[in-house]
């Protein structure tokens, strides 16, 4: 080692770890049952999703005509029983459940992203920009979005990126208000005014010292997000508008199962119950979160 | 050795314990004290010293995950840990208590005139009229101008000392034989603060009120208290006279205090004789005495046993093991 | 020019203050109206006066982190308000501020390292790692903290110990003024000591120039060599530490000394207590002529109708009509 190399490790040693505020975020929540037992869950949902299907030997748009609408049972491997056209309803929820899911996801990333930048500019920089900036958004908000999505889906055909995209735009809205709400409380605390007087660019400041800041809501407004756009998947497929035949959503299940109700209701059951228990968890979780990362400790 | 007159509070071993996820904090600790009536009893202490937490547990306020333990006896009943009831009529009624900020103890959804009538129908059983008419003489009694228009005003729209001053009329309304203050001036301005306390002396003066008031400012001390208690780290450190507290001090932590703190009627020595170190840990007490630490008198004794908190004269008391201070 | 650092000529700022209603305009909140001082290398300025006095603004308005309405600033020879944003910028290097409440002028994000260093990387973005480390851990070392904390978070150390933090983090680029707007306010009284005398080791040290505001007399007393007092946006008084304690010339400035507290019971007793009668009038109504005729005891009817300008009576400069009489 050379001389200079074992002053630098000497000069770090003995160097004390801090511990940040994540991490007496995360001990909080560890200590919630509710929001790890949530966590849990949709582990395991996800793994399922992911890996679930490697379970059956049905391929989730393979229809057996010899076994339409017939209930669950173990012995012919059909464990959540069959749709009206014979296809395995297990390996469809769980499809149904990846579609739901990355729609969940992708659209919410969509949706942080233009939300946080949009508001926490127009939060930082306030008067006549933020007025502007949340003006566009109020007018926004009043379109009717929902008859734009329909209107897209018709056009251009039920493509999936076209999904995310269109919710992802819907809700971006909410998360812009938000964060400049966040913004504008943040932008009077004193440590904003301290990088003021160092001299910090403002973007800097914006994205060093203001996000960061603001990710607590985030996330937290993300696990509330995240089943909403679910629920809004769902809502297209129930009016025929989600994903494609033979790929299936939750939603789109629910609906055919909703149908059948009276004669096979398990075609509703499984995928109502896996929908509900998603949305479940992300709501405890995100209850957990809000509980974990109280303000009255920032 | 004790007046035979009776006592008006008598704290007595008091312990106050708060369950935290990070262990039990002991906020207070052997707290004993009287109070006479008419006296005017000073606690002065740092954070983390418990002076707020000690009259909070004598008022049955504590926080949920708190636990007092020991006997305070108030006019020669117990009321520790009274149930809430009975303790309801004591409160706002014989003990009284006012806050640091006078904005958020008042309802800021209220008019000044519930808030006060309030107090005396439930207490006094008094009509609505009357207890209106009771509330604009107390309001004229604290000096609030055009008392009969300002007490349907809101709380926000009084000033910081005229909210402190409506506190203070609320808190006399029943005619309390004892009344807490807890840092009433520390959120005013020094020519607000200098007329609320000229107020508390003569709310003392004319209904014989015992005050027990609560602060950090060892100069508001000075000019208002017949007694002192000065509390560190949850334990009574030292009681006195007022005098003797301030020239006669025998403990090290009372004197530290009272050499580092800025007088206006000094000129600007160089530096200001500091104690060192930081504020207690509470939730890592060292084994003997909590100053330990930052005692420049310390000796062996000191780091291993717990100086109890003992007599030494007629209303006079300490808890050091140092013989003397010289 | 000669020693002069700073100098103030009457420096303004106005807040538009919207009325009620959709068709009224806005009105002018007065909360600096003009104040004017000198301040020379190595020489300390206190500032003094109570809420609404609009010290905390003047500082801001100094440091450009709120704009002026009126008025020059001239800081090492230039003036500040002809400076474009990004030599404003550079000149910041040359003034910083030290904030009121400790924990919250640090982001609760950031580890001490990177609070302290990010003066450092925004002016000297060239410097390695290494020499920015070394340099931040050489400034922990000057305030007192241990150079091995340097990745811990501000919550977890005591609000002494952050203040210092945000000390060492206005001197890592060695400036040649620091504004300390009411740095000890909110420390405990053992610790407010320790930074006192922390600030003044460093201004011998660096040949620092300070303004030092507060609320509290006894410790601008004692660390200023020049005292401003204002009110209602208007400096009252200014003169020396020493002089404004012994010969007090302006009322408000005596109402001040009178009522602030001393630690010492025999001193209050002795104390004489006229108060100061009535309120802070609001900023948005003053009284014409001397803001200060509403409380004042000596008004006459000049006061009313023409607005006393600082004038230079004996070792201080007053504004008041009858200075020379009372």
């Amino acid at each position: 080692m050379s001389g200079t190399e074992l002053a630098r490790r000497l000069d770090t040693v003995g160097e004390i770890r801090g511990r940040s505020l994540w991490v007496d975020a995360r001990n909080r929540l560890m200590r919630n049952k509710a929001a790890v037992t949530s966590a849990v869950i949709l582990a395991v949902m996800t793994l399922l999703v992911i890996f679930g299907p490697f379970l059956s030997p049905y391929a989730y748009d393979f229809a057996d005509w010899g076994k339409i609408s017939s209930p669950p049972s173990l012995s012919d491997g059909h464990l959540f029983g069959t749709d009206t056209v014979g296809r395995d309803l297990f390996v469809r929820t769980l499809y149904g459940g990846r579609i739901s899911l990355l729609v969940g996801v992708v659209s919410t990333i969509v949706s942080l992203l233009i939300g946080i930048t949009y508001g926490a500019t127009a939060g930082y920089f306030g008067g006549r920009v933020d007025n502007i900036m949340m003006r566009v958004v109020d007018i926004l908000y009043a379109m009717p979005f929902m008859f734009f999505v329909i209107l897209l889906m018709v056009l251009f055909g039920r493509n999936i990126v076209l999904i995310f995209v269109a919710i992802g735009a819907i809700t971006w809205l909410d998360m812009a208000r938000i964060v400049r709400g966040q913004t504008l409380s943040l932008k009077r605390k004193e440590f904003i005014e301290a990088a003021e007087a160092i001299g910090v660019p403002t973007r800097r400041i914006i994205f060093r010292h203001v996000v960061p800041n603001l990710l607590g809501i985030v996330m937290v407004y993300i696990t509330l997000t995240i089943p909403h756009v679910i629920l809004v998947e769902s809502f297209l497929s129930f009016l025929g508008l989600g994903v494609q035949e033979p790929l299936t959503s939750w939603g789109a299940l629910v609906n055919e199962g909703a149908q059948e109700m009276e004669t096979a209701t398990w075609m509703l059951i499984f995928p109502a119950l896996f929908l509900a228990a998603t949305l479940f968890s992300f709501n405890f979780i995100g209850d957990g979160l809000r509980d974990a990362l109280d303000p009255k400790d920032r | 050795m004790r007046n035979t007159k009776r006592k008006l509070l008598e704290v007595a071993h008091l312990d106050v314990d708060f369950d935290t996820p990070e262990g039990m904090v002991p906020a207070v600790a052997g707290m004993s004290f009287e109070l006479s009536k008419g006296e005017t009893l000073g606690i002065v202490g740092e954070s983390g010293s418990g002076k707020s937490q000690t009259v909070l547990a004598i008022m049955g306020l504590l926080a949920a995950n708190g636990r007092a333990a020991g006997s305070v006896r108030f006019a020669g009943g117990e009321i520790l840990n009274l149930p809430v009831g009975r303790m309801n009529r004591i409160r706002g009624e014989k003990i009284a208590m006012i806050f640091q900020d006078p904005m958020t103890s008042l309802n800021p959804y209220l008019t000044v005139a519930t808030q006060m009538t309030e107090v005396l129908v439930r207490h006094k059983n008094m009509s609505m009229q009357d207890a209106r008419k009771r509330s604009i003489e107390l309001l004229d009694a604290v000096h609030i101008p055009a008392a009969r228009e300002r007490i349907d005003m809101y709380p926000h729209e009084f000033s910081g000392g005229m909210r402190q001053r409506v506190m203070i009329a609320m808190a006399l309304s029943c005619s309390p034989k004892l009344l807490i203050a807890d840092e009433p001036t520390t959120a005013l301005d020094v020519t607000v603060q200098a007329q609320i306390l000229s107020l508390l002396g003569e709310v003392r003066r004319e209904f014989g009120t015992s005050i027990i008031l609560i602060t950090h400012d060892l100069g508001v001390i000075a000019g208002v208290c017949d007694r002192v208690m000065v509390m560190y780290a949850g334990r009574v450190m030292e009681y006195g006279s007022v005098d003797d507290i301030f020239y006669r001090s025998v403990h090290p932590y009372t004197r530290g205090l009272l050499r580092s703190v800025p007088r206006l009627d000094m000129t600007g020595a160089d530096r200001l004789p500091t104690i060192d170190g930081n504020p207690p840990n509470l939730l890592a007490l060292p084994k003997g005495c909590p100053f330990v630490t930052r005692c420049q008198r310390r000796f062996g004794r000191c780091e291993s046993e717990l100086p109890e908190l003992r007599e030494i004269d007629h209303g006079r008391g300490k808890a050091c093991h140092l013989e003397t201070m010289q | 020019m000669s020693d002069s650092l700073l100098n103030v000529d009457g420096l303004e700022v106005h807040f538009d203050v919207r009325q009620p209603g959709i068709f009224a305009g806005s009105r002018p909140l007065k909360a600096v109206d003009g104040v004017s001082f000198v301040l020379n290398t190595g020489e300390t300025l206190g500032i003094v006066g109570e809420s609404g006095c609009g010290k905390s603004t003047l500082a801001r308005a100094i440091l450009r982190l709120v704009p002026m309405t009126a008025g020059k600033v001239v800081l090492l020879g230039s003036d500040l308000a002809a400076l474009n944003k990004d030599e404003l910028r550079q000149a910041r290097r040359d003034f910083q501020i030290i904030f009121q409440d400790p924990l919250a002028s640090l982001d609760p994000r950031m580890t001490v390292g990177q609070i302290i260093s990010e003066p450092l990387t925004t002016h000297f973005g060239k410097l390695s790692k290494d020499e920015v480390t070394r340099r931040v851990k050489a400034m922990m070392q000057k305030v007192g903290l241990l150079p091995n904390q340097i990745n811990r978070y501000p919550h977890e150390y005591s609000g002494g110990q952050c203040q210092r933090i945000g000390i060492a983090r206005a001197l890592v680029l060695e400036p040649k003024l620091v504004v300390c707007d009411e740095p000890v306010s909110a420390l405990d009284v053992s610790i407010q000591a320790q930074i006192i005398n922390l600030l003044k080791d460093l201004q011998d040290e660096m040949d620092l120039s300070l303004i030092f505001i507060a609320h509290d007399l006894s410790v601008v007393r004692h660390i200023s060599d020049k005292v401003l007092v204002m009110y209602m946006g208007r400096a009252v008084e200014t003169a020396s530490g020493d002089t404004l304690y012994t010969n007090p010339r302006h009322p408000y400035t005596r109402a001040l000394i009178a009522v602030v507290p001393i630690p010492d019971p025999a001193e209050e007793r002795a104390k004489d207590r006229t108060l100061l009668r009535g309120e802070l009038p609001s900023p948005m109504n003053l009284p014409s002529g001397c803001r200060f005729r509403t409380r004042c005891p000596y008004a006459i009817e000049r006061c009313a109708t023409e607005e006393p300008q600082l004038r230079d009576v004996g070792a201080s400069r007053v504004a008041c009509h009858r200075a020379e009489e009372i």
